[in-house]
């Protein structure tokens, strides 16, 4: 089987690195070797894999050793649940540095190093969740990430954030390989949440490529750093990250997206009552005027 | 004080006379609070003992006088030597100010390269409007059949994608679609001027073959590809042309700017002046095998020739000195199936009968030395080939793997026992070895001169001169023509070095009636 490179883009918080890393330990329990690149300052794509608080990071290794030319692949590779294989870009500090070029950085230097080469059948990297620079594109430009999955919830601003990641893709995507594979629904619980990502989806050209329940055992697996598929593979939550897992195997949908102009989006949103119909004669109005 | 039109000094005599001197001391004594001299010149010696040399060697922060350049220089050299190409900066435009006047100075000649001329703007929104503009003007006012970019640092860290911005252009019908615009992404903080060379050329053979693989076969048009690298001597393009040319052996050379870099004065400018033509590098693939005259800085243009086009990219050192130079020729030889011509043979013994002739002279002098990779390891081959020894060897741009060759090199001579390897480190660490652990000479560019005034400053009789071989060469003229590689350059080579040694035994015994006892009219 080719390699095949995803991303996963979506809202902060939305559960990015926790649906991927469910995602991933589902594909290596198939027997999917798999290769997960945090780009995320943050550095927590990966400590559910290697039950670690934060892995080490390619840029403060760096740090360490003078320069990223000093290190070694195995310094900044690890392995964890199932053989999944792990590295983090890392990045500064909060308020300090260039977050972005780290990602380029780290990438460079795992392609370099040949952490590509192995026979490897996925690589996902996980994305921090605004791209705020040229640098979180890193991961979509030509010859790396073909597919992009978004993680969106049937929240207002997750689909906001949804559109806009849409809009990104389609700058690559007229010029590069780089194809909206799917949303994968995080579910919040909200009403009719399904029947909403399924409609954006439409909009957007693509599809929901699968709806996660929420489970609290997520949340209980967690905090032991384990994801479920190891916390406890016969429950009902572990089952839905093997279903999406097979879903991304199987799925031939890619497509470059259509993103919406925001009137459609929260038409969208109203329609489904998650934003009140605005009312112009109340813009720019205080309290006081408006008892009045 | 005012000049006369008649008379006109430079800055030196002329800041010799009365009125400046005055006007100096009354400086210094005024305004400029400076320690006394007693206290500089105490501290100035400070500098050169070991004790200095032990702190300056635990420094972490500061890089002073570096012996490397940046990687867009080395990419605007690469694509120097292509046929009808323009290099294209995408950043800045100081940072292409200061490749055109780096290259100039070396070169004396006009070198042009274009810039998009980023600003503050474009560091925020993306540099693709810049791009956009820049490719469409580039090509309408200089008629380019090729555009070459490489980046600046800025571009590198808001992470522009530069392929894309390409792409984009052309689908926008900036530039047509047909035109080749091979991109390299050559941040300056990373890696070194040969990198950024390696970064390009890698570039550019991408472009050019890896859409193009079908129905190309190794060895089918009987060539060998010559990669000469971050090649600064001009004369080396050319001898080693003549050389494949005397041995009847079809080549070409991929990146070749001896001729846009050494344009005659006829009364026409020409932008571009030679250089690899797009159909010999379509063609490159098809070779029986592609060279790389220096190997330590073509790592990932080598991966590309084994990996896509699968030759079998034979090594070969860096042709500088006798054994590199025969090494280089057996192995074209065994490639391509050609003797090796009496001319070369000739040749050959011609530099063996200088390299008898001038050994006494060159028999156990030290040189301190410093360049790129190969030219260090190239050098230090020779001097010991020579006879001399070769002391310390400093490469700023180089790594453990490098260290470790060149250490073999140099347990090969009884030569280079007393040889040592400083990687990474910068001229004002070859300063404190100079002072510790003194050189006959030292060997590298025109930066070292102020390691040459140093020496003399402290001890006018324990002065180490500077020969000047690699780059950049600001304050000698025309040096870049000249020829380091094949039988042709180490005779070029044997004739400095032993020269130099002859002058400064000159100096040495020129004093009339003390030293003159050796002042020898033939050596």
């Amino acid at each position: 089987m080719a390699l095949r490179q995803c991303a996963i883009y979506g809202k902060g918080g939305i559960g990015k690195s926790t649906t991927t890393q469910n995602l991933v330990s589902a594909l290596a329990e198939m027997g999917k070797k798999v290769l997960i690149i945090g780009c995320d300052p943050k550095a927590d794509s990966t400590r559910l894999i290697l039950h670690a608080k934060a892995q080490d990071t390619i840029m403060s290794l760096a740090a360490e050793a003078g320069s990223v030319e000093d290190l070694e692949l195995e310094d900044v590779l690890k392995v964890g649940y199932k053989g999944i294989k792990c590295a983090e870009s890392g990045g500064p500090e909060p308020g300090v540095g260039c977050a972005g070029r780290g990602v380029i950085t780290a990438i460079n230097f795992l392609e370099e190093e040949g952490a590509y080469e192995e026979d490897l059948d996925f690589v996902f990297y996980d994305v921090l969740g605004d791209v705020v620079c040229g640098g979180f594109a890193m991961p979509i430009r030509e010859n790396k990430a073909q597919e992009i999955y978004i993680v969106c919830s049937g929240e207002m601003m997750a689909m906001f954030a949804a559109n806009n990641i849409s809009k990104g893709i389609v700058k690559y995507a007229t010029t590069g390989s780089v194809r909206l594979a799917g949303l994968i629904c995080n579910s919040r619980n909200t009403d009719r949440e399904d029947e909403l990502i399924m409609e954006l989806a439409a909009k957007l050209g693509t599809q929901m490529i699968h709806f996660v329940p929420r489970d609290n055992i997520v949340q209980r697996a967690e905090i032991r750093r384990m994801t479920v598929i190891e916390f406890d593979p016969t429950c009902k939550q572990a089952n839905e990250y093997r279903t999406l897992a097979q879903k991304i195997v199987d799925n031939k949908k890619f497509v470059i997206p259509t993103p919406i102009e925001m009137e459609e989006l929260e038409t969208l949103l109203m329609e489904f009552g998650l934003m009140d119909v605005e009312d112009e004669s109340i813009v720019g109005k205080t309290a006081a005027e408006l008892d009045a | 004080m005012s000049q006369t039109v008649d008379d006109i000094k430079a800055g030196y005599p002329l800041f010799l006379d009365q009125d400046y001197q005055d006007m100096f001391a009354g400086k210094r004594a005024n305004f400029e609070e400076a320690p006394s001299p007693e206290k500089v010149r105490e501290t100035f010696e400070w500098t050169t003992t070991k004790e200095y040399q032990e702190i300056n060697f635990s420094r972490e922060a500061v890089t002073i006088s570096p012996a490397k350049a940046c990687q867009p220089l080395g990419a605007v050299l690469c694509a120097l030597g292509f046929e009808n190409t323009l290099p294209y900066v995408h950043g800045s435009q100081g940072c292409v100010a200061y490749f055109r006047t780096y290259f100039n100075r070396h070169f004396k000649e006009p070198i042009a390269c274009v810039s998009d001329s980023m600003t503050e703007d474009a560091a925020v929104f993306g540099g693709h409007n810049n791009m956009y503009q820049g490719l469409e003007n580039a090509y309408a006012l200089y008629k380019p059949e090729m555009i070459a970019v490489s980046t600046t640092c800025m571009a590198e860290v808001i992470g522009d994608d530069i392929s894309s911005f390409v792409n984009n252009a052309k689908k926008e019908g900036h530039i047509p679609q047909d035109l080749p615009v091979p991109v390299a992404h050559t941040p300056s903080f990373v890696g070194s001027h040969v990198v950024g060379w390696d970064n390009m050329f890698e570039g550019i053979l991408r472009s050019f073959t890896a859409q193009a693989m079908e129905g190309k076969e190794v060895g089918s048009n009987g060539k060998i590809n010559i990669v000469p690298g971050f090649e600064t001597y001009l004369g080396n393009y050319r001898v080693i042309k003549r050389m494949l040319t005397e041995m009847n052996v079809p080549f070409t050379m991929l990146s070749d700017p001896s001729e846009v870099l050494d344009t005659p004065a006829d009364g026409e400018y020409r932008m571009y002046a030679g250089g690899t033509t797009q159909y010999e590098v379509k063609d490159a693939p098809n070779a029986i095998d592609t060279l790389f005259l220096q190997p330590w800085q073509s790592i990932k243009s080598k991966k590309v020739v084994k990996e896509m086009w699968n030759q079998p990219t034979t090594s070969v050192v860096y042709p500088l000195g006798l054994a590199g130079t025969d090494n280089f020729l057996m192995t074209v030889s065994e490639l391509t199936g050609k003797p090796i011509p009496d001319s070369l043979t000739v040749e050959r013994g011609r530099l063996v009968d200088m390299m008898t002739d001038s050994h006494p002279w060159l028999h156990g002098k030290k040189f301190a030395l410093w360049g790129d990779g190969d030219f260090v390891i190239g050098m230090a081959r020779f001097l010991m080939e020579l006879g001399a020894e070769p002391t310390h060897l400093l490469c700023a741009n180089a790594n453990k793997k490098w260290e470790k060759e060149l250490q073999k090199v140099l347990d090969a001579s009884p030569y280079g026992a007393s040889a040592k390897i400083y990687v990474g480190k910068d001229l004002w660490h070859m300063r404190s070895l100079v002072f510790t652990d003194r050189p006959d000479f030292m060997i590298g560019n025109s930066y070292g001169k102020f390691i040459q005034r140093d020496t003399k400053a402290l001890d006018p009789a324990r002065e180490v001169p500077l020969i000047r071989i690699g780059f950049p060469i600001f304050d000698r003229h025309h040096l870049h023509r000249s020829t380091t590689l094949g039988y042709e350059g180490a005779m070029q080579i044997l004739t400095t070095l032993v020269n130099a040694v002859l002058e400064q035994l000159d100096n040495e015994t020129s004093e009339l009636g003390k030293t003159d006892y050796n002042y020898d009219l033939v050596r």
